[in-house]
């Protein structure tokens, strides 16, 4: 400590970021203050989810071992819904979760998780306070000194605004206007509860496998997709949705939400469940794109979610190791500076040595892919389509895969322009 | 129980909230809401918070308020004079998120 009144570093948020920060900067012997809004850590926070495993072995090794983690992810699905019709595609790779390796992956309840990861940082040395908001940022001559939280005014050399995707924090250290919403999604999600034997019959797992599964054609053709993970004894069930589609289609996304529960090849999943929660959450669709030019100024920092640390490929969505690697990132930047105007340019580099931004770099060309209007409705019902074509066998003789081909497109009112322009988008990412 | 389409108030109840009775975090003038055509506020808030009267008017309770901020993002016209997290310890209470 700086001072005997002052803190090397205040959190603002106990989610993944701020603990992985806090566990890092405490580990280092400085005096770090985590406040958190929330009752508990993780109360506030919602996830699809799951957590690539590798970003808890950065923070500590071995740390995933004792993590408060649901099932490791043995089996990858994604699912294209048209009608009543589904095509499910599954990818299943023993390599991913050999014995006495690392698992590639585990679903996650972020409540439980958060906790516990807040607890880390606890034992570490990092102070926590929960139940408390902040409120506004102190600034002296043009740096952040510390924060304001109801009656309280306290200080640190570096004020980390870990808050998450609605990052009032950075707006109120002006580093960014307010969230666009053409680049936001909103994502709703039930927790249903099941035994842990019938999750494991219904998705073929053996006990402590996990499935995770992404929906294609279960919105309405609004921009977005579904999400199935499931948790040792519930399933994770949720919808992205773009909020400006929606209300183009002047269509409630729980609604469309609702059926998609409803929808033969998810009911079967989960009938005989109990609904135990509801939440609903917003996630930044803007990838690489979507981080603020501006991560820093003097006395403060931006990480996780509020600086714009999610991937969504399509095909897999990433936020909480990003989180984490950030987290790592301005600890090791604290750590390392001398003065508090060294902290942002330090954070920047670590974040490049952490290889975090030219992961979201190579991944910047997946929004124009996934910017396409016909992925969520067209192409999947053309999946539905083609596969109904080649399963179709009722003694009539059929016209050539080509021919036929070419006439589901144009039923779906697709060209082949379009295909072709897509496929070169695709090639691209 | 068994799974079914679950109304909103339902999936709300399965829900753990300590509402903050002396400060509501989301204020709106309904002043300006009734001037808003497009009212994006009905279809996207995942709680259905926002719903229409009986004379066409806006009404809203943010008791139910899930927090994710996207009637904050999507209020074109600034019906929304105020959307702050509620106090401390506050809100909702997520026991798995």
């Amino acid at each position: 400590m700086s001072g005997e009144d002052k803190f090397d570093a205040i959190v603002v948020g106990a989610g993944p970021a701020g603990s992985a920060f806090a566990y890092t900067l405490a580990r280092a012997g400085k005096e770090v203050l985590v406040i958190e809004r929330g009752d508990i850590p993780g109360r506030k926070n919602v996830t699809g989810g799951r957590l690539y495993t590798y970003a808890l072995d950065m923070l500590e090794e071995g740390l995933h071992q004792k993590a408060a983690l649901e099932r490791q992810v043995t089996h990858e699905q994604i699912m294209m819904l048209s009608g009543d019709r589904a095509v499910n595609i599954e990818f299943v790779n023993p390599a991913y979760n050999q014995e006495g390796s690392m698992p590639m992956s585990y679903t996650v309840l972020r409540a439980k998780f958060d906790k516990w990861l807040s607890g880390q940082a606890e034992k570490m040395g990092a102070v926590v306070v929960s139940g408390i908001k902040v409120d506004e940022l102190i600034e002296q001559d043009g740096q952040i000194v510390g924060v304001v939280a109801g009656e309280d005014q306290l200080f640190a050399d570096i004020v980390v605004a870990a808050d998450g995707v609605n990052s009032f924090m950075a707006q109120k250290a002006g580093l960014i206007p307010d969230i666009k919403a053409a680049t936001i999604g909103v994502g709703v999600k039930e927790i249903i509860e099941l035994p842990a034997k019938t999750i494991e019959e219904r998705f073929n797992l053996k006990a402590g496998e996990g499935a995770a599964r992404m929906l294609l054609g279960c919105t309405e053709g609004i921009h977005g997709g579904g999400f199935l993970y499931t948790n040792k004894e519930s399933i994770s069930l949720g919808c992205v949705f773009t909020p400006e589609g929606a209300a183009r289609k002047k269509k409630s996304i729980h609604e469309i939400f609702q059926d998609l529960k409803m929808h033969p090849a998810i009911y079967q999943l989960i009938e005989g469940g109990d609904t135990i929660e509801y939440s609903a959450h917003l996630v930044s669709e803007a990838g690489f794109r979507g981080i603020p030019k501006q991560l820093h100024r003097e006395g403060f920092i931006m990480i996780g979610d509020a600086a714009g640390f999610v991937i969504n490929t399509g095909y897999s969505i990433r936020g909480i190791d990003l989180a984490i690697l950030s987290g790592i990132a301005a600890a090791r930047a604290v750590i390392e500076a001398e003065k508090t105007a060294d902290v942002g340019p330090m954070y920047i580099e670590e974040l490049q040595k952490i290889k975090l931004m030219l992961t979201m770099k190579q991944t910047d060309k997946f929004y124009e892919v996934l910017e396409t209007p016909w992925l969520y409705d067209k192409a999947p019902n053309l999946a539905a389509d083609v596969f109904n074509h080649l399963f179709t066998v009722n003694g009539e003789v059929p016209l050539p895969l080509k021919t036929e081909l070419m006439r589901l497109l144009k039923e779906n009112d697709i060209s082949i322009w379009e295909l072709i322009k897509f496929s070169l988008k695709g090639v691209k990412v | 129980m068994s799974i079914e389409k679950m109304g909103a108030p339902a999936l709300l109840g399965l829900d753990r909230f300590i509402v903050d009775e002396e400060e509501a975090h989301i204020v709106l003038d309904k002043e300006i809401c009734a001037q808003c055509a497009e009212k994006p506020c009905l279809y996207v808030c995942p709680a259905v918070l926002y719903k229409l009267d009986k004379n066409g008017d806006i009404s809203f309770d943010y008791a139910g308020c899930l927090e994710c901020g996207t009637c904050r993002i999507m209020c074109k016209n600034k019906g929304i004079v105020k959307w702050v997290y509620p106090r401390g310890t506050f809100g909702i209470n997520f026991r798995f998120g």
